[in-house]
C-alpha cells in the first residue's frame, strides 16, 4: 500500500513535467548510445587487426630445424668429463627437413581435446621461370580443405577457385604479385624450377591475395601431393605442423610439451609474433582507456541532469514533508523517479547503441588488404551492453540518491525559508 | 484549566540564527494551547511568531527548550516520528498554498490520508470530497491548483490541513496574501471550525480584525510574548 503511494507519487511528478523527463531519460540514452557504438566499433577494428594476423598463422607450428647438434659426443665421452673440450665449425648432420614420424603425431593430436585442428604443410624453394628471367619463390603445399578450415584459405583467393588445387593435378594458386609480374592468369601454365634444378610445368588454377606485397610477390600454393612431387619425396614428407588450439593462451606451456613429447622444435604464436602482442596489448589498452573516459563523462552528464531534477522539485520535497512524509518516503520516491529514468533511457540507449552500430556495420569499407572485409566492422559483445545497461543504472541511482539524501535530512522549514 | 485538556504546550523555547550573525529570535517562550481554543499570534514583522509556529509545528528541529503535544516531548525525535506527529496530528495552513500542481486538488488533499494509511483509498477520498464540501469547493475537486483562485487555493490547503482530523491546526498567515473577501471567507472557516467541530486553531496573522475574532490573542514583540 504505502510502497504503491510512493509509486503513484513519483509517477505524478514525473508525469507533471514529461517533457524535462524526456530531456534527462534522452541525456542518460545518449550516453549509453555513444558508449556502446565507439566501443563496438573500436572493438571490431581491433578484432580485424588481430584478425589479419591470427586467421593465417597457427598457434603453434611443428617443425625440423636443421641446426647443429646441442651436445657433441667428446662431451658424452667419461674420459674427456674434467676436460675443456674446444670444438669448432661444427656443422649439422645431413638430415632432411621432415618431421619424423609424422603419422603418430597427427593420431596424437587427434585425441588432445585442447587442440582445435591442424593442418600440414611443405614447403619448396623454386625459381619462377619467365623467359630467361628466373625469380625467388617459395610454394607452399598444403592440404586444401584443411588449410581452409583452420585458416580461412578461401578469403584470400581473388579469382579462380580454391578446391581446384586438389582436383587438377599439377595445379598451383599463384600470389598476385607474381601474377602480375609474369603476365599469367588464371588457366594459364607457368615453368616452376625445384632447388634440385628440376622444371615442372604447372597450370595456374587461382590467385590470391593475403593483404602483405611481400608474400605476394614471393609465395605460391600447391597441393600437398603436387608439392611432395615437386621435392622428390614421398607421401610422408610433411615440414610443417601447424597446430590450432581452442584457447589461445596454451600455446607456449603447449609449443614446449610438443617439442618434448615428439622430440619436433614447435613455436607458438606469442613467441614469432610478439610485435602483435604488443600491439594488441596497447590496442586493448587504448580501447579500455577510452570505454572508461566514455563512461565517466557520461555519468557527470547522467549526474548533472538528474541533480537539476531533484533541485527543481525541492518545493515538492518541503510540502511533502510537510504534510506528514518523512525523509525516507522522501528519498525513495526520488529514488523511484531517478531509477525510472535510469531504466529508460538506459534500455533506449541499448537499443539506439545497437541500431547505431548496426548502420556503421552498413558503411562500406574496402581496403586491398583484407579482400573479405566489405563494411566497417563491428563488434557486439553482450559485455558492452551488459556494462552499459548496469552502469546507467549505478549512476541514476546515486544522481538520485545523493540530493535526496540532502533534500531528506533538511527540516522543511529550511526550504521555505529558502525561499 | 485542567491539565488533561492541554494539548501543545512550550516549554522555554529558544532559537537563535546563526547566519550571518547570531540572533537570538526567540527567547525562553512558554505557553499552552488547550483543547479547542481558537489562537491569533500577532505582532510585528520580525518578532518571530512564525519562527515559533514552525517549531512547534515540529518542522524546525533546530531550537533550545521542550515542545510538547499531548504530554510526549518531542525534543530529539527522529526524522520518521516526527513526520509521523505531522502526518497524525497537525495540519499546516501556509501563507503561499503549497499545493502539488502534479496532483489535481482531489489528491492533494487525500495525499496525507493516503500516507496515514488508516482509512482504505475509496474512504480517504469519500473522506476528502467531505472535508472540500465543508469548504465549499466540492466542485474544483478534479482540477489542477494551477486552475484556481488564490482564495480556492487556500481552502484546498484548509481542507489538505483537515484529512487526518487533526488535534491542531497551525497558520501561517493564512490570509495574508488574499482580499479582504477571501480573508473574511477563511476566516469564517476557521471559526466554524472551531465553533461547529471544536477544532483548536492556531493562526499566525497581520491581521488585527481577524485577530480580535478568536478567543485569545498571543502578542508577540522582539522574540518574547508581551501579552497572552
Amino acid at each position: 500500500m504505502k510502497f504503491w503511494l510512493i509509486i503513484r507519487i513519483a509517477f505524478a511528478l514525473l508525469m507533471a513535467r514529461w517533457k524535462q523527463t524526456m530531456v534527462a531519460a534522452i541525456g542518460v540514452a545518449f550516453s549509453i548510445t555513444m558508449f556502446i557504438t565507439l566501443l563496438g566499433f573500436m572493438g571490431g577494428l581491433n578484432d580485424l587487426l588481430d584478425g589479419l594476423l591470427l586467421n593465417r598463422t597457427p598457434h603453434i607450428r611443428l617443425y625440423n630445424e636443421i641446426k647443429a647438434p646441442e651436445v657433441l659426443p667428446v662431451n658424452l665421452s667419461p674420459k674427456y668429463k674434467d676436460h675443456y673440450n674446444f670444438v669448432k665449425s661444427v656443422k649439422p648432420k645431413n638430415e632432411r627437413q621432415q618431421i619424423h614420424n609424422i603419422t603418430a603425431i597427427e593420431a596424437a593430436l587427434k585425441q588432445d581435446n585442447r587442440v582445435l585442428g591442424f593442418a600440414p604443410k611443405i614447403t619448396a624453394q623454386v625459381f619462377y621461370n619467365i623467359g630467361s628471367t628466373d625469380l625467388n619463390g617459395l610454394i607452399n603445399g598444403i592440404d586444401v580443405a584443411g588449410e581452409n578450415a583452420l585458416f580461412l584459405f578461401n578469403d584470400y583467393v581473388v579469382a579462380g577457385n580454391y578446391t581446384d588445387l586438389n582436383t587438377i593435378p599439377n595445379s598451383i594458386i599463384l600470389g598476385k604479385g607474381i601474377a602480375e609480374k609474369t603476365f599469367t592468369n588464371v588457366g594459364d601454365i607457368i615453368q616452376v624450377t625445384t632447388a634440385k634444378g628440376e622444371s615442372r610445368q604447372l597450370k595456374v588454377v587461382g590467385l590470391f591475395q593475403s593483404g602483405i606485397q611481400e608474400i605476394d610477390k614471393v609465395q605460391s600454393y600447391a597441393s600437398l601431393k603436387t608439392t611432395q612431387n615437386l621435392v622428390g619425396e614421398t607421401g610422408s614428407y610433411i615440414t610443417d605442423l601447424q597446430v590450432k588450439l581452442h584457447d589461445l593462451s596454451l600455446a607456449p606451456a603447449m609449443a614446449k610439451e610438443f617439442e618434448q613429447l615428439y622430440a619436433v622444435d614447435a613455436v607458438d604464436i606469442q613467441t614469432a609474433n610478439s610485435q602483435f602482442e604488443t600491439g594488441s596489448k596497447v590496442r586493448t589498452l587504448i580501447s579500455y582507456a577510452v570505454g572508461i573516459t566514455l563512461l565517466i563523462v557520461a555519468g557527470f552528464g547522467i549526474y548533472n541532469i538528474l541533480n537539476m531534477m531533484i533541485y527543481e522539485k525541492m518545493d515538492s520535497i518541503a510540502i511533502l514533508k510537510a504534510t506528514g512524509f518523512s525523509g525516507r518516503d522522501v528519498n525513495r520516491i526520488f529514488l523511484c523517479i531517478a531509477l525510472t529514468i535510469g531504466i529508460s533511457g538506459g534500455l533506449a540507449g541499448l537499443v539506439l547503441g545497437f541500431g547505431l552500430s548496426s548502420v556503421i556495420d552498413q558503411i562500406p569499407f574496402n581496403t586491398p588488404s583484407l579482400p573479405t572485409v566489405k563494411t566497417y566492422p563491428v563488434n557486439y559483445n553482450p559485455f558492452f551492453y551488459l556494462i552499459g545497461g548496469v552502469f546507467a543504472l549505478i549512476t541514476t541511482y546515486f544522481a538520485g540518491f545523493f540530493p535526496s539524501k540532502k533534500a531528506s535530512k533538511m527540516d522543511p522549514v529550511t526550504i521555505i525559508r529558502g525561499k | 484549566m485542567s491539565n488533561r485538556s492541554i494539548i501543545l504546550e512550550a516549554r522555554n523555547i529558544s532559537k537563535y540564527f546563526h547566519d550571518p550573525l547570531t540572533v537570538q529570535v526567540l527567547k525562553d517562550i512558554s505557553f499552552s494551547i488547550i483543547a479547542g481554543e481558537f489562537i491569533a499570534v500577532i505582532g510585528k514583522s520580525g518578532c518571530g511568531k512564525s519562527t515559533l509556529l514552525y517549531v512547534l509545528s515540529t518542522m524546525d528541529t533546530d531550537y533550545e527548550g521542550n515542545v510538547i503535544l499531548q504530554g510526549v516531548d518531542l525534543k530529539g525525535k527522529k526524522d520518521a516520528e516526527l513526520a509521523k506527529v505531522r502526518n497524525n496530528s497537525i495540519g499546516f495552513v501556509f501563507q503561499f498554498h503549497y499545493l502539488l500542481n502534479e496532483f489535481n486538488v482531489l489528491n492533494n488533499v487525500m495525499l496525507p490520508g493516503l500516507k496515514k494509511a488508516q482509512y482504505s483509498e475509496q474512504e480517504v477520498e469519500q473522506r476528502a470530497y467531505e472535508k472540500l464540501k465543508i469548504l465549499g469547493i466540492q466542485d474544483e475537486a478534479l482540477k489542477k491548483p494551477n486552475q484556481l483562485s488564490g482564495g480556492q487555493k487556500q481552502r484546498v490547503a484548509i481542507a489538505r490541513a483537515l484529512i487526518n482530523d487533526p488535534l491542531i491546526i497551525m497558520g501561517d498567515e493564512p490570509t495574508g496574501n488574499l482580499d479582504k473577501k477571501n480573508s473574511d471567507l477563511v476566516f469564517s472557516i476557521f471559526n466554524e471550525l472551531s465553533k461547529e467541530y471544536g477544532q483548536t486553531l492556531l493562526i499566525v496573522t497581520h491581521d488585527l480584525e481577524f485577530a480580535h475574532k478568536t478567543h485569545r490573542i498571543i502578542e508577540m514583540q522582539d522574540g518574547k510574548i508581551i501579552s497572552a
